[in-house]
């Protein structure tokens, strides 16, 4: 059985089968609640605050490339 | 410049990870193996048409949804990590990994992400054929998900198809099909995604158990039980022999791993398979003396069998790795920890002069001392990571852990092939409704699986120590140099945040297991 007219715009169609899909659902609405507020602590606190990434202090490819490199000889037990 | 990292640091981060990619792996393995299962009696509803079929793969299809949404970008915080406590290793492996979860990206996210819509939305809006289409891509999609995050680990535990390039400090990839399809890599994604689809069979039986217990939509709990079981049976069969596969590729690339993972720290020819065993804490270091078991149950002769397909070949035992001197398969002369710790130091300092001389403008580098410091690091390049190593007996990962999570993955693997025999047995005889004690081993049989998935991680991630690339670069040197309290802090932030999602899904999929196959379906 297919809801949706063949004659419709097909974008169209795509469209309003996301939002009935959305509007339809009852368990999902929760999950999607959880899904939001998950991303959200993800991306706009843990990301931001707490796991910046640590080569980005320095600004340009080089100077990453020198500061592991010199990293990883520095590490090394040199006698 | 600080040269030392704190051991504090390298165990928090460690920690840290390892908190993340268990909390993660609870949700993959069901999202895998239950999605087959959904898939199978979505099409078995397609070619019979009966409403019934339709019904039951619309109730774990939801079990499905439950667990994908809260599992759903709880990998992404894996990836948070490599760019924030693991900067040195993100910077070294950055161009092997680059390829693969492009791929990844592009193709497993969007087919899930577009297909899944159609899954959960599509029921009576899309033609039968379509939505089977989109179930089975949506499985496919996962799947191929797993390959390609798969392929990167295989990577690390053997590092084939790459070449280190001096001048960006960088792995580059040299030979794509080295990198995905090596055998570890090959072995390591069959016998994951194979033990998941153990995970969705045991979960599958074990909550048709509970309403067989509970009296309660006994058809449906029959007919899933049935599929599960086969299905069950079939994977963990198929596990079996990928694990074999693996423990070899483990005895051929990762030697000390397969000895901690025994317990063995002499060894010899025509080696034992210990089965059951209690190691001695007495036994503290690897030269000591002293025996390492209080007792053990011996299968003779079936390690050497396992690692090397000879009942008496020879399996080196953790001291023999360190002191070397023994013969390799390849008829070579194995050598000991210090020459390749010696071998390290060399291909560092080489690199060290490299760099030194590649920092100068242009026109002032000795391209003649660049070229032979090149030789020198790529001569001795396969021992790199030894460089780093200050003990030989840091080589030796933590045994007790390794050993342990071993047997329990195996102990269990086995338990849980017998426990597919049976329930293929009882559910196909008509049996199964009125074996209440099997019911109850099944339902119990759930928090076994996920305890069996995590101790196969526990094998291959704790027996991999000291290396986060193998022979390559030990974590101490790929860790960010960060304070240890910030790593101390960000733990428990996500063992609270770990806790409450769990909490949430537990309380979700209760409920709706409760409300049984008969609610309505989204």
């Amino acid at each position: 059985m297919n809801h949706f007219s063949n004659k419709q715009n097909p974008a169209l169609r795509v469209i309003r089968f996301y939002i009935e899909g959305f509007r339809s659902m009852t368990l999902g609405k929760t999950l999607w609640l959880i899904i939001l507020i998950k991303l959200f602590i993800m991306f706009c606190v843990l990301k931001p605050f707490f796991f910046p990434r640590f080569l980005g202090q320095f600004g340009s490819d080089e100077a990453k490339q020198e500061y592991v490199t010199d990293e990883l000889v520095q590490r090394a037990i040199i006698p | 410049m600080i040269t030392s990292i704190e051991t504090s640091l390298i165990d928090w981060s460690r920690a840290q990870f390892a908190l993340t990619a268990i909390y993660h792996w609870l949700f993959v393995p069901l999202t895998l193996g239950l999605g087959v299962i959904q898939a199978i009696m979505e099409t078995i509803y397609y070619k019979t048409g009966k409403e019934f079929w339709k019904t039951t793969a619309q109730f774990w299809m939801k079990i499905f949804g439950i667990n994908f949404a809260i599992g759903v970008a709880t990998g992404l915080i894996l990836e948070f990590e490599f760019g924030t406590n693991w900067s040195n290793y993100s910077w070294f492996v950055g161009d092997i990994f680059g390829a693969p979860l492009a791929i990844e990206g592009i193709l497993a996210f969007f087919m899930e992400a577009t297909f899944i819509a159609v899954m959960f939305f599509g029921w009576n809006k899309v033609s039968k054929g379509f939505h089977l289409a989109s179930t089975w891509l949506t499985v496919g999609g996962a799947t191929i998900s797993a390959i390609w995050i798969l392929v990167a680990n295989a990577w690390m535990q053997y590092p084939a198809g790459m070449e280190f390039n001096p001048a960006t400090g960088r792995s580059e990839m040299v030979d794509f099909f080295a990198v995905a399809l090596s055998p570890v890599a090959i072995n390591k994604f069959f016998h994951t995604v194979l033990s998941a689809w153990i995970v969705g069979a045991v979960v599958v039986i074990g909550i048709s158990s509970w309403y067989l217990l509970k009296k309660r939509h006994a058809e449906f709990a029959v007919a899933s039980i049935k599929i599960a079981a086969v299905f069950g049976l079939v994977a963990s069969l198929l596990t079996a022999w990928t694990g074999d596969g693996s423990a070899y590729e483990v005895a051929q690339k990762q030697p000390m791993k397969l000895a901690a993972m025994e317990g063995l720290y002499d060894g010899g020819s025509g080696v034992g398979l210990v089965g059951i065993g209690v190691l001695s804490p007495s036994k503290v270091s690897y030269d000591d003396g002293a025996n390492p078991f209080l007792f053990k149950i011996e299968l003779p002769k079936l390690l050497s069998f396992f690692a090397q397909r000879d009942l008496n070949a020879y399996v080196p035992g953790m001291a023999n790795i360190i002191k070397g001197g023994y013969t390799l398969p390849d008829g070579s002369i194995a050598i000991s920890a210090k020459e390749k710790i010696e071998k390290g130091k060399l291909a560092i300092q080489a690199f060290g002069a490299y760099r030194k001389e590649f920092d100068k403008p242009e026109g002032q580098r000795d391209l003649a001392l660049m070229e032979a410091a090149e030789a020198t690091m790529k001569a001795n390049f396969k021992y790199f990571g030894y460089g780093y190593i200050k003990n030989p007996a840091d080589l030796i990962p933590p045994v007790a852990p390794t050993f342990y999570s071993f047997r329990v993955m195996v102990i269990l693997g086995g338990f849980f092939i017998l426990l597919f025999v049976v329930a293929v047995w009882y559910s196909f005889k008509d049996k199964f409704e009125k074996a209440g004690w099997l019911q109850w081993i099944c339902l119990w049989s759930i928090p076994l699986v996920y305890l069996c998935s995590q101790a196969g991680w526990a094998v291959a991630e704790m027996g991999r120590q000291p290396w986060a690339i193998q022979d390559t670069l030990p974590v101490g040197a790929a860790v960010s140099k960060l304070s240890t309290s910030s790593v101390q802090i960000t733990f428990f932030i996500f063992l609270i945040l770990f806790t409450v999602l769990l909490i949430a899904e537990l309380g979700i999929m209760i409920k709706t297991i409760k409300q049984g196959p008969a609610a309505k379906a989204e």
